[in-house]
């Protein structure tokens, strides 16, 4: 089980990694952390003329605020920086929750925020995480220069995003988060490290049955990752968790995968809901 | 004839010069070109963990890097560690508590405890599991694993003897 023959380049600048996207387009791959491509190169899913490596582009790998006093992370910055950096616990605590959540701490420690966004696996977290956060993933290419997509629109689906072949995914935004902002963040999965069975992100600023904004997500039901509208809107609206949890019932469509049928992931989410119903402060309804 | 890109790096303290092709996996070429076998190979797909090395320090698949990624890098593979106290603490707990049957998963269990408990003298045994949730052991059931991960914890922070009978 080996990779098919590729050429190999090591992006020296953004520019050049540009430069040879431009030129090769969806015949090259992009290689960061390599621990979905890799895989997917040792079993010939894939069989790219070009591997492209990004890994020597160091700036590229930075977490910083940006002006408008939000996050500003680069896409090659490693699941496992994620999880211990201190700006991100301040700034962005739902990615640090979620961080530990994902794959096991080897794969943590090579595999990128950019190459997970860029891969945008149905099952994963960061994906959600962008969406509950309402990030803005930055992408760049050798014609169009740099553009901006809010998370919420970049994932298509299963595998297809926003992504042009000739793009570079640089990095993710995330606004400053204002002084009554929570968050909740639960998964379920069959072994730890697993990818979810179901998950929850749920970003929010106001309190429990006033809610000026709430971003329900789920992840694992579907081709991308699922925002639970009407059910985010009758929580804001000041509903209980029975009106809450009916919504979700009447909107969620989710799909089976090889373990869970549809039924057991409805089921599942509804229990995800509860929880983060508590996270978010609401009184235990004991329900 | 495909070609070849030439890397220099470090493996197990010693400098290596080699011309490898692109597709080669660290792993493949630790133990096809190095000849250090010590590195397994059980899925090559990053799930099993028994191909686990040590780049730069940090324990990662040796399936799911490019050999040619690991150009001026510092690799540590099982061989490498005979004399690191962790590890002999670590290997001496294997034998005691029967954490290994075949062997094939226990230089990737070995790594990933090494890194551990440099990171943390003294996990909890649910810490210990998570850490060692990427590795997988078709023979043990993991429980010997995990003794044996928090005797060697504990004799490494002089709270228990060397003596097998001390549990
Ligand atoms: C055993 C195992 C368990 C795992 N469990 C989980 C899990 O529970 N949750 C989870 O989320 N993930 C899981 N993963 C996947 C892991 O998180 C990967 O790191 C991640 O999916 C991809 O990130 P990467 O940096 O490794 O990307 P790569 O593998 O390098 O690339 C993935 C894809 O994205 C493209 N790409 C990468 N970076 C860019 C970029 N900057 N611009 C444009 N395209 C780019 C590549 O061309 C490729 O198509 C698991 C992996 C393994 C091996
Ligand atoms: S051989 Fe690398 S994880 Fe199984
Ligand atoms: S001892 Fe045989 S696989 Fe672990």
């Amino acid at each position: 089980m080996k990779p098919a023959p590729f050429v190999y380049v090591r992006a020296a600048s953004v520019e050049h990694a540009l430069e040879v996207l431009a030129e090769h387009g969806d015949d090259a791959l992009v290689l960061a952390g390599g621990q979905s491509l890799v895989p997917m190169l040792n079993l010939r899913l894939v069989q790219p003329a070009v591997v492209l490596d990004i890994n020597a582009l160091h700036g590229l790998a930075t977490i910083e605020s940006h002006t408008a006093g939000g996050l500003r992370l680069g896409a090659l910055v490693r699941h496992r920086e994620i999880a211990v950096d201190p700006l991100v616990a301040a700034c962005a605590p739902l990615l640090r929750a979620a961080a530990p959540w994902i794959a096991h701490p080897a794969v943590r420690h090579r595999g990128t925020l950019g190459g997970s966004l860029a891969l945008g696996d149905p099952a994963a977290e960061w994906p959600a995480c962008a969406v509950a956060l309402d990030a803005t993933i930055r992408l760049a290419s050798r014609t169009g220069g740099e553009r901006c997509v809010a998370a919420e629109s970049f994932f298509h689906g299963l595998y297809r995003s926003d992504r042009r072949g000739d793009e570079l995914l640089v990095g993710c935004d995330l606004a400053q988060a204002s002084h009554d902002s929570v968050f909740s963040f639960r998964e379920l999965a069959r072994r730890h490290g697993d990818y979810a069975a179901v998950g929850l992100a749920v970003s929010a600023c106001g309190r429990p049955g006033a809610w000026r904004t709430l971003r329900l997500v789920f992840f694992g039901i579907g081709d991308t990752p699922i925002r639970a509208t009407a059910c985010g809107e009758a929580l804001a609206a000041g509903a209980g968790l029975a009106e809450a949890r009916a919504q979700l019932e009447a909107e969620l469509e989710p799909r089976a995968d090889l373990w869970f049928s549809a039924q057991a992931k409805r089921h599942l989410a509804v229990h995800l809901l509860r929880e983060a119903w508590r996270d978010l402060g609401h009184p235990d309804t004991g329900e | 004839m495909e070609s070849t890109t030439d890397i220099e790096f470090e493996v197990n303290g010693k400098r290596v010069r080699l011309a490898v092709s692109p597709r080669e996996h660290l792993a493949d070429v630790l133990r096809q070109r190095c000849g250090l076998t010590g590195t397994h190979l059980g899925c090559e797909h990053g799930v099993c963990g028994a191909c686990t090395v040590r780049v730069d320090g940090a324990a990662i698949r040796g399936c799911l890097i490019l050999a040619v990624q690991a150009d001026g890098a510092q690799v540590r593979t099982i061989e490498g560690e005979g004399n690191d106290p962790v590890m002999q603490a670590l290997q001496q707990a294997f034998i005691e508590r029967n954490a290994l049957q075949c062997g094939y998963c226990t230089p990737g269990f070995l790594l990933t405890a090494a890194e551990l408990l440099e990171l943390d003298p003294d996990p909890s045994r649910e810490s210990i599991r998570e850490y060692l949730s990427g590795n997988i052991c078709r023979c043990t059931g993991y429980q010997a694993i995990v003794d044996a991960v928090e005797l060697a914890a504990r004799r490494l922070r002089g709270e228990a003897g060397t003596d097998a009978s001390v549990p």
